[in-house]
């Protein structure tokens, strides 16, 4: 459970996130701000608390692991990383100009604190699976931690990797589902549907929960018991609102890759408080 | 004569190096019978991963392998192996510059009675549009063990056709082999012919011997690695015979000959012909009818070398 002194600390890192996200894509003009604000209270978790790493030594080779296989919301982190120390933070600012270290989508070869490289949706999970296969026969204790989208739930390779996490009992693989309800052409549910998004990942055989993905608390009670299995991965649908925290684009369908200015950027901040 | 299954060598080499470093996987999708790759699931049961009938999540799950400090040797058939998994091999491995070895086996018209939906005469051609990749296919079971050892000690992604039958030896046991440097298995004056793999290499060398019978000296080069070519040794006999006919099971267009064409028209413009497949897709049928139907021969190589010659003999 966390103390109020860490949920506040947690609440902050979550904040300070979706502020340098929505800088670093202001500032650029464009950008997927909502997959990205969506996971940002996720990502201040893992890297505020939950994951095992060291900025200092980016490839430690017992740290935890995380693979955004939603690659496209790499700018939230990149935030994250630069917050806690990776890479300076003045970096987030060459976010997609020629030469960068911090592509559109996460690049492995180029970013301090980046596991896997990601962007081609529905290929991450296939990775994180022989990662965690890797530590399992390797008899290592870390975690692999993976987030993929809705809209990416579509796509069939990742119903292959479900089928492989459950039959090599991958109990330290931790997987999310950003369950934002929207993606590219409109609503999930409108474009295709999901269904029982938890009763699918139930029924390969994977240790399941449904929690609010900004509720730092449920997030933190979840992964604890996701940990406690023993021969199954675990799948957390996290209930998020895509582009959370903007009002500009909170909520809204055309908030999966967004034109919007540096003003527009300055005055979500200062909403933020 | 090595009469040994080529998928057997592959195996017994595989567990030759597996015994000496413990990084050296098999990840497999549900085709460990056809590879061969049994008997190492036998020594190195979790080392030996097998993902269902699931290629996508092959070459996934052998990425993340990697990316955690293994050396996966992933295997399928090739027409899977390439067309099937080509943005997974693409993106998860290639362009995340890990070291997966990637393996399509059955190539061309070794796949015979599987027939057209199993036959790749695409899979080079596809896998040369990939940055830094190296493309192997070996000739005999002496080239393949030395070229999947080369494989493994190599730092990045390969892709190696295997075919799977028993062939004969062309190299003595123990011949060193290295990435990148073509075998020049005969020398010769008249025409270069430029080989690749288990079937052409070998119709190459009777090519040779017929060609003797018609009185033109040919050398022969088996290319086992198509990516990245031998430059210097294509251009090397480019001006010493004049004349270059490439031998492969494959697809002209993308392959090997293509390779080639690509390297001598900027360089060295010199009259060349292509024996090979010729926009056609595959079919069933025994490998040797199929050699035939499609012209993967000696007598074929035979007849284009000795157009080519007198061709550029005419125009000199």
């Amino acid at each position: 459970m966390l103390t109020s002194q860490q949920l506040r600390q947690l609440s902050d890192f979550a904040k300070e996130i979706r502020k340098k996200t929505l800088y670093t894509i202001g500032n650029l003009g464009v950008g997927h701000i909502g997959g990205a604000l969506s996971i940002a209270d996720l990502l201040a978790l893992l890297y505020g608390k939950v994951m095992r790493v060291d900025p200092a030594n980016p490839h430690w080779e017992d740290r935890d692991l995380l693979v955004l296989s939603k690659g496209h919301a790499g700018p939230a982190l990149y935030a994250t990383l630069a917050l806690k120390g990776f890479f300076p933070l003045a970096e987030l600012d060459t976010l997609n100009q020629g030469g960068t270290n911090l592509p559109s989508h996460c690049d492995r070869t180029k970013t301090a604190g980046i596991d896997m490289t990601t962007g081609s949706l529905g290929q991450g999970l296939s990775a994180a699976c022989g990662l965690a296969y890797a530590g399992k026969i390797d008899k290592k204790d870390r975690y692999v931690y993976a987030v993929i989208g809705d809209g990416e739930s579509q796509e069939g390779q990742n119903w292959e990797a479900a089928f492989f996490a459950a039959h090599y009992k991958l109990a330290h693989l931790i997987a999310f589902t950003d369950y934002n309800k929207m993606q590219i052409d409109g609503l999930t549910d409108d474009i295709m549907s999901l269904g029982d998004i938890e009763m699918k990942w139930k029924s390969f055989g994977w240790f399941t929960q449904r929690v609010d993905g900004h509720d730092l608390a449920a997030m933190d009670a979840a992964i604890q018991k996701a940990k406690e299995q023993s021969d199954k991965p675990s799948m957390i649908i996290l209930d998020t609102i895509k582009g959370k925290g903007a009002s500009f684009c909170e909520n809204k369908v055309t908030n999966h890759n967004m034109n919007f200015d540096l003003q527009t950027a300055k005055a979500a901040i200062a909403e933020l408080g | 004569m090595e009469t040994k299954e080529m998928r057997a060598v592959y195996c017994d080499t595989l567990i030759e190096l597996a015994q000496a470093d413990d990084r050296i996987m098999v990840v497999e999708a549900d085709l460990m019978r056809a590879s061969g790759t049994m008997a190492f699931k036998q020594m190195f049961p979790e080392r030996a991963v097998d993902v269902g009938v699931a290629e996508a999540n092959l070459v996934g799950v052998s990425a993340g392998l990697s990316a955690a400090g293994k050396i996966p040797f992933a295997a399928t058939f090739g027409c899977f192996a390439s067309r099937r998994v080509f943005d997974q091999f693409f993106i998860s491995a290639n362009y995340a510059k890990l070291n997966v070895k990637l393996v399509g086996t059955d190539p061309g018209i070794s796949a015979a009675f599987n027939g057209g939906t199993h036959m790749p005469f695409e899979d080079i051609g596809l896998m040369r549009m990939i940055p830094g990749l190296y493309i192997i296919e070996p000739s005999d079971p002496v080239s393949l063990k030395a070229l999947v050892k080369a494989c493994a000690a190599h730092q990045g992604c390969t892709y190696m056709r295997l075919h799977r039958k028993a062939v004969p030896a062309l190299y003595e046991a123990g011949e060193s082999f290295t990435l990148g440097k073509g075998k020049v298995l005969g020398d010769g004056r008249d025409v270069t012919i430029i080989a690749l793999g288990a079937i052409m290499v070998g119709e190459a060398i009777k090519a040779r011997e017929l060609l003797k019978q018609e009185g033109l000296d040919a050398a022969v080069i088996d290319m086992h690695t198509v990516k990245p070519l031998d430059e210097e040794l294509v251009l090397s006999y480019a001006k010493k015979t004049g004349c270059i006919v490439t031998a492969e099971n494959h697809q002209t267009a993308g392959g090997l000959g293509s390779a080639v064409a690509n390297l001598l028209s900027q360089t060295h413009p010199t009259p060349m012909a292509m024996v090979g497949i010729h926009d056609e897709f595959g079919q069933v049928g025994t490998q040797s009818w199929l050699a035939e139907h499609y012209r993967l021969t000696a007598q074929e190589i035979t007849r284009k070398a000795l157009a080519l010659v007198q061709s550029a003999r005419r125009n000199a």
